[in-house]
């Protein structure tokens, strides 16, 4: 949260103008949507009759009902403590998607009997390589970013191609370059380790931008009193200088990992039997696409959910040395 | 007997003991010793500085600056802003580097390798104008730091060695706060304490109370006469002359990378030699 002022200010959500405002935004939006077709029609057949025969009425009734139900929501929300809030909204959000998966008539029970092996195999699978290319693209990024910033010039201009390069190219190029290049100069690697290094050297590049601002984020002061008391290069960076910049390098690093979790899903081209690749051979099989398709969505989500979770514990963690 | 007549014969190695060891100096010695500057090294030079240059790219900021500091000496070093006192400073521990000249301290020459250099920060210890204190470690843990690191004291010892060092500059208590829960003055105060905890032969301050607010300029100045009292070797660039009047046995007046004079504080502040130096100590004493 940001630093919050000490006056309090008073609750938008009450002011007369604003609820009138968003009320006539619901209602324009829902009127010019038309959904009398829909369940929405459906439910309030004892009020305008048959949903399709209704026209205008019709339209209009059901927008009226959206726009009131919304707008009491938001009062309600008003009253209640900032953390009863947020739980609200996110329970609000999750009970509308549910309501617009339930409408792709999904067969349910598919997805729960291929539910077992999608975890077992494919999370499985999509863990070790994303946690093994984590690690990798880690020490990579801190190699290259203190590469980067050195003043020898062989080694700026590895770490510069490098970032350049990964950073250029699409990651699925990089994946078949590596997977179809590599053998070519005799060097033959199995899918997996070909998906991981292919997925390390990609999010090491962007690791090692994030590096190299977090380290040049450091004030100069620190580097002139830790040499003051003769401390050198490498004790500096690692006792000083990166545990300084880790709350800075750490919200754009949870941003790559959970970009990188996803991107994992690239490597399905080589056959290795993770998440997306999983979904689309058990989907393809009995043309039961969209099941398998929303479960591994959900399933890729549950997985990031984790990794913010983690984000933000090590935020707290290094959040501790600025408390007053 | 004033502070400045004060010097310490028989220090241990860390250059500074107990108030017992204190004699009075005659005010000759401290003529002898500021005369004497420009000779060849002696036994006791901490830090000898001979026809030293420095540029800034085109800009030269240093020009042909000769200066000794012996063991138990105090040098107050001023000036206007931008005369390059922080440059000077600056080069006896090597932050900066000097293009012409020699640098020596306590007996090893200071260029650009490393090992050498390492070994004479061993021996310098540097407070800075903005603390630079290490805000992800609490204040008892900036200090154990170099002593653990540098010199390999085990870690029972290193905390010992801070708290007798955060005792001797009076915030023992505040040893498990983070810098930033401490004010200013504290974490100046916090700041010495973390370098005298290397035991260093010679303490360069540059500026350390221009940031502070006047009460804890006090607290400060405290600190750091004490600190002489107790016959540490120091040279401070400071704009207090109150305390260069009370505590240095030198000052050093410098002026467009130049030292413009060089005297005793009496002389200095009664009957300064050059108009440089009248000008500016009208100005720097007008208020
Ligand atoms: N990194 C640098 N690059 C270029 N010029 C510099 C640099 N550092 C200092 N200078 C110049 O060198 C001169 C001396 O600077 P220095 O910081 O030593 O002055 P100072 O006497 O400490 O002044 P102040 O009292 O303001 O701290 C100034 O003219 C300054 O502009
Ligand atoms: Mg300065």
């Amino acid at each position: 949260m940001l630093y919050q002022d000490t006056v309090e200010s008073e609750i938008l959500v009450h002011k007369p103008w604003f609820i009138a405002s968003v009320f006539a935004v619901v209602l324009a939006v829902f009127l010019a949507l038309n959904l009398t077709g829909t369940t929405m029609g459906e439910l309030m057949r004892p009020v305008i009759g048959d949903p399709l025969e209704s026209g205008l009425y019709g339209r209009f009734a059901i927008a009226f009902v959206i726009a009131i139900v919304f707008c009491l929501n938001l009062v309600m929300i008003g009253f209640v403590p900032l953390k009863v809030q947020i739980g609200i909204v996110w329970l609000e959000m999750l009970i509308l998607f549910l309501v617009f998966v339930k409408t792709l008539n999904l067969n349910l029970p598919f997805i729960w009997k291929n539910l077992p092996f999608l975890i077992t195999q494919g999370i499985v699978t999509t863990l070790y390589v994303s946690a093994i290319s984590l690690v990798f693209s880690s020490l990579i990024g801190i190699v290259a970013a203190v590469a980067k910033l050195s003043s020898n010039g062989f080694a700026y201009g590895i770490a510069s191609f490098y970032t350049s390069f990964f950073r250029g190219l699409p990651l699925l190029m990089q994946i078949y370059l590596i997977y179809l290049g590599l053998p070519q100069l005799g060097i033959v690697m199995d899918a997996v380790p070909s998906g991981i290094l292919a997925l390390s050297l990609c999010i090491g590049a962007y690791m090692t931008e994030i590096f190299r601002a977090g380290i040049q984020s450091i004030d100069r002061g620190q580097w002139e009193a830790s040499r003051s008391l003769g401390f050198g290069f490498g004790l500096t960076m690692r006792r000083i200088i990166l545990p300084q910049a880790l709350p800075v390098i750490i919200p754009p690093m949870g941003n790559s990992f959970i970009s990188m979790l996803k991107d994992s899903s690239l490597v399905s081209v080589l056959g290795v039997w993770e998440l997306t690749f999983l979904a689309r051979t058990l989907g393809q099989a009995t043309f039961n696409h969209m099941e398998m398709l929303i479960a591994v969505a959900i399933i890729y989500w549950i997985l990031s959910i984790c990794l913010e979770l983690i984000q933000s514990r090590i935020e707290r963690y290094y959040a501790r040395s600025k408390v007053r | 007997m004033t502070v400045s007549s004060v010097v310490q014969l028989k220090g241990g190695p860390n250059g500074y003991s107990n108030a017992a060891a204190e004699v009075a100096r005659p005010e000759s010695s401290s003529d002898r010793r500021s005369s004497s500057q420009g000779q060849g090294p002696l036994s006791d030079t901490v830090i000898e500085a001979k026809k030293v240059s420095k540029w800034y790219g085109a800009f030269r900021a240093l020009t042909d600056i000769n200066l000794t500091v012996r063991k138990g000496e105090r040098v107050v070093i001023c000036g206007p802003s931008g005369s390059g006192k922080s440059t000077l400073i600056r080069c006896f521990n090597r932050l900066e580097a000097h293009q012409e000249g020699e640098i020596t301290v306590n007996g090893i020459r200071l260029h650009s390798k490393m090992r050498d250099v390492a070994e004479v920060r061993k021996n310098v210890g540097m407070v800075f104008q903005h603390f630079n204190l290490f805000p992800h470690m609490t204040v008892l843990m900036n200090c154990m730091a170099a002593p653990m690191w540098i010199k390999g004291v085990p870690e029972a010892e290193a905390r010992k060695l801070a708290i007798k060092f955060l005792e001797r500059v009076h915030i023992p208590e505040q040893a498990n706060k983070y810098p930033a829960q401490l004010s200013g003055g504290q974490q100046q105060r916090v700041a010495i304490a973390r370098s005298l905890c290397m035991e260093p032969a010679v303490m360069l301050f540059d500026e350390p109370t221009s940031s502070l607010d006047p009460e804890m300029v006090a607290e400060v100045l405290d600190t750091m006469t004490s600190l002489a009292r107790d016959g540490m070797t120091m040279v401070c660039v400071t704009h207090e002359m109150g305390f260069a009047r009370s505590v240095a046995d030198r000052v050093v007046f410098m002026d467009a990378g130049l030292i413009v004079e060089e005297n005793k504080p009496h002389d200095f502040f009664t009957n300064p030699q050059h108009e440089r130096t009248k000008l500016f100590l009208s100005q720097i004493l007008k208020h």
